[in-house]
């Protein structure tokens, strides 16, 4: 009933209703974009564009090698966008989050539905959802009755669920497997998040760092990459050995450190550690990343008279005053150096070694041992020919240390992504429904089917199926 | 008779079939169009035995190693896994002539690896970081994902030229298959090649894990597979969009093809951990 005085009333009614309304319609429509398939394919353009810059300009280089690049202007601006780190700005984390919620919103929305289908009691039954046309369409000579029972046993062994029911010239048999596929999608879009999160508590809660052992002795704790965090291992790792191999052609073949874990001075135990074959420990990895010389702490030093068989044999451990043979003075071996450059020719391995020869006389002598060339020392022409006859080369270990509790996590996302992915492509959800009709002393026989996924495959299986039915009785 | 003579004499094999499926388009014969499924197939053969024999020749030099290490032996596996896959999905989908567009592509990839002079040819032994049975499962199933994006290039490709010519009056592409057929085509091997392309990327992950300390280090192999895959992601989402698929799955395709192809050449033109580059 209207009465003039109101109308005003009723329009200010509805305003004020628009305005309580307008942030809800607005709140919806920002939900259903947030929601929306559009939202997560600009998404994926815009990762892959911005991932696609982050591969063009070379990322966590030196800023002295950058601004010879840009020159200073533009790299103060690029770094200001965090381009040089870029995968791990602000705002690519940012994409990344509004993935995630975006995927998450699309599934809690689809979800519940998809859920009432598939814990659905009784197979579907709904013609809306078959295709109009019959897959297939054949008579037989015994009526309906004598139908039934042997096709509902037929199909009850290909379908999981089979229901049959009486209609008004005969029956129609539903049957039905593969609901569960229907979650597939979901499975998929839970492993993303987990994949997230678990980089996401790596990167919060993980270490990286490297620790250089020299042989025999051990540490306890990793510097960070980046110089500034130490992080205790909680036990000690102690390098028994390294060593390298080389292919006749110069590569690496293989580098090896044997470790030993002590925990409490005691030892837990030994383990070769190879690249490609980590070490451990009580969420601790251990990797061999590098390698390098350290000057060997004894060599053995030939000393022979030349023109003469006279040759002595001296070990001579390093920064020692010794003396010579034959009463010539006293010598030291003053350092090692893992190659040497001597007048612009590269002599590897090389001992540095002084002379001091008894007669006032004569000066100190600096002379050079590649451990390559015997020979070198003829050169000086003194009265010795010093040469290296053996020492022992000592190594330090190169490690990368790190800690990530979030790799169990992304590994199950790895494995759930496979498998979800694997069951929403290739499996789905079929229906097929046959309708026995009676006519005349025999049947007619009408097959449709239906599947969300995998077409082809399932139009040739529904086919099997028809035949064997037209010819099973 | 070595493994590389063996391989250079199947690129010819891989050249005969791509051209009986040039005439079998052009010509319309079926009986060449069977020839060509059967000179594809020995083709396929004929690369497994030079495969085959190029990982005994390795245990004979005392080095034993699965031949998918290098630029050459990728190369090879490519030609091999995009015959393969096309094989499969022309017995499903009965057409022949998707085998014009997809077959030269094995064949080209074969022939870059037998005559380049920058491809290096002999059995290296591996480095320490190459010895890994990850190494075997990350580039079998990456390469598989690859070859299935290069067959659902091709059918993009067909698909593109159909739509010009509906009605199929036109001799050349009259004898395409139907839009639709096309269409599902570059789907389901879309499908095959994102789950493959994603276990590539996993079974690199955890490599990555067990020989580098980290699964994931935006390394720029890494990255543009992940490029990849973002694009194959979307072209996967927009068939749920209405009136977005067809054409746009087209496009999309064939620039996650160029992505595939940067993904495996390119990346050895920038810095990193992952050039195959010698």
């Amino acid at each position: 009933m209207r009465t003039s005085a109101p109308r005003w009333r009723c329009g200010l009614l509805h305003a004020a209703d628009n305005m309580t309304q307008q942030p809800k319609r607005q709140g919806r429509r920002i939900r259903r974009f947030l929601a929306s398939v559009k939202l997560t394919i600009g998404l994926l353009l815009i990762l892959a564009a911005t991932s696609i810059v982050g591969t063009l300009i070379p990322q966590n280089e030196s800023p002295a090698a950058y601004v010879e690049t840009f020159g200073q202007g533009l790299y103060r601006a690029m770094r200001l966008l965090g381009l040089f780190d870029m995968y791990h700005s602000w705002w690519f984390q940012v994409l990344l989050g509004l993935l995630t919620l975006n995927l998450v919103l699309c599934s809690w929305n689809r979800l519940p539905a998809v859920w009432k289908i598939v814990t659905a009691a009784e197979p579907e039954r709904e013609a809306s959802h078959m295709g109009a046309a019959p897959l297939d369409t054949f008579s037989r000579p015994l009526p309906p009755e004598d139908l039934e029972p042997a096709y509902r046993r037929l199909l009850s062994k290909r379908f999981r669920l089979c229901r049959s029911e009486r209609t008004g010239d005969g029956f129609t048999l539903y049957a039905e497997k593969g609901r569960w596929t229907r979650l597939g999608v979901y499975v998929v879009h839970l492993s993303v998040v987990f994949i997230l999160v678990g980089g996401l508590i790596g990167s919060l809660f993980g270490f990286k760092g490297f620790t250089n052992i020299p042989e025999g002795e051990s540490v306890t704790s990793a510097r960070s990459r980046d110089g500034d965090r130490i992080l205790d291992l909680g036990f000690t790792i102690r390098c028994d050995d390294f060593s390298v191999q080389f292919y006749d052609s110069g590569m690496p073949k293989e580098y090896r450190s044997t470790l030993t874990v002590l925990e409490n001075e005691k030892e837990l135990f030994t383990k070769y550690v190879i690249v490609n074959a980590p070490l451990r420990y009580k969420g601790i990895n251990v990797y061999q990343s590098s390698y390098g010389t350290i000057p060997p702490r004894e060599v053995v030093l030939q000393f022979q008279v030349p023109g003469s068989p006279m040759a002595y044999t001296v070990p001579a451990p390093l920064h020692q005053r010794l003396s010579m043979p034959e009463a010539r003075g006293s010598f030291e071996v003053t350092g090692y150096r893992s190659s040497l450059s001597f007048r612009g020719h590269q002599l590897g391995p090389a001992f540095l070694l002084r002379l001091y020869p008894s007669g006032e006389k004569e000066a100190p002598e600096d002379v050079i041992l590649p451990t390559r060339f015997k020979g070198f020392d003829k050169m000086r022409k003194g009265y010795f020919v010093v040469s290296v006859l053996d020492y022992e080369e000592r190594f330090y270990t190169g490690l990368q240390i790190t800690r990530d509790p979030g790799t169990t996590v992304v590994y199950i996302g790895f494995v759930m992504i496979i498998l979800g992915c694997f069951v929403t492509f290739f499996m789905g959800h079929q229906r097929l429904r046959v309708k026995i009709s009676a006519a005349g002393r025999g049947s007619m026989v009408e097959v449709i089917g239906a599947t969300n996924r995998n077409r082809q495959g399932f139009q040739q299986r529904a086919a099997r199926i028809s035949r064997l039915l037209a010819e099973s009785l | 008779m070595t493994s590389s003579s063996v391989l250079s004499a199947v690129t010819f094999v891989f050249a005969g079939a791509a051209l009986l499926y040039w005439c079998t388009w052009i010509f319309r014969n079926p009986a060449l169009g069977r020839c060509a499924t059967w000179v594809s197939l020995a083709a396929v053969a004929a690369c497994t035995a030079g495969i085959v024999l190029r990982w005994v020749e390795s245990h004979r030099m005392g080095i034993g190693r699965a031949p998918l290490s290098n630029m050459y032996e990728s190369l090879v596996f490519f030609s091999w896994t995009i015959m393969a896959v096309y094989l499969v999905i022309e017995r499903q989908y009965r057409t022949k002539t998707l085998g014009a567009v997809v077959t030269p592509l094995a064949f080209l990839a074969m022939a870059y690896a037998s005559l380049s002079p920058d491809v290096n040819r002999t059995i290296q032994p591996l480095i320490p970081a190459l010895k890994s049975n990850w190494l075997i499962a990350h580039v079998f199933t990456c390469f598989l994902g690859y070859a299935a994006f290069a067959v659902a290039f091709g059918a993009s490709i067909l698909y593109l030229l159909k739509r010009k010519d509906a009605e199929g009056t036109g001799w050349v592409l009259s004898h395409l298959p139907d839009v639709a057929v096309l269409d599902d085509l570059t789907h389901q091997t879309i499908l095959l090649g994102f789950l493959f392309l994603s276990l590539g990327i996993i079974t690199g992950a955890v490599w990555a894990n067990s020989a580098w300390g980290s699964y994931w280090s935006w390394d720029p192999k890494e990255t543009w597979s992940l490029i990849t895959w973002f694009i194959y992601a979307t072209v996967l989402h927009t068939r749920m969009v209405k009136g977005w698929y067809g054409k746009r799955t087209a496009f999309l395709s064939v620039l996650g093809f160029a992505a595939v192809l940067f993904t495996y050449f390119g990346v050895n033109l920038l810095p990193g951990l992952h050039s195959y580059a010698q």
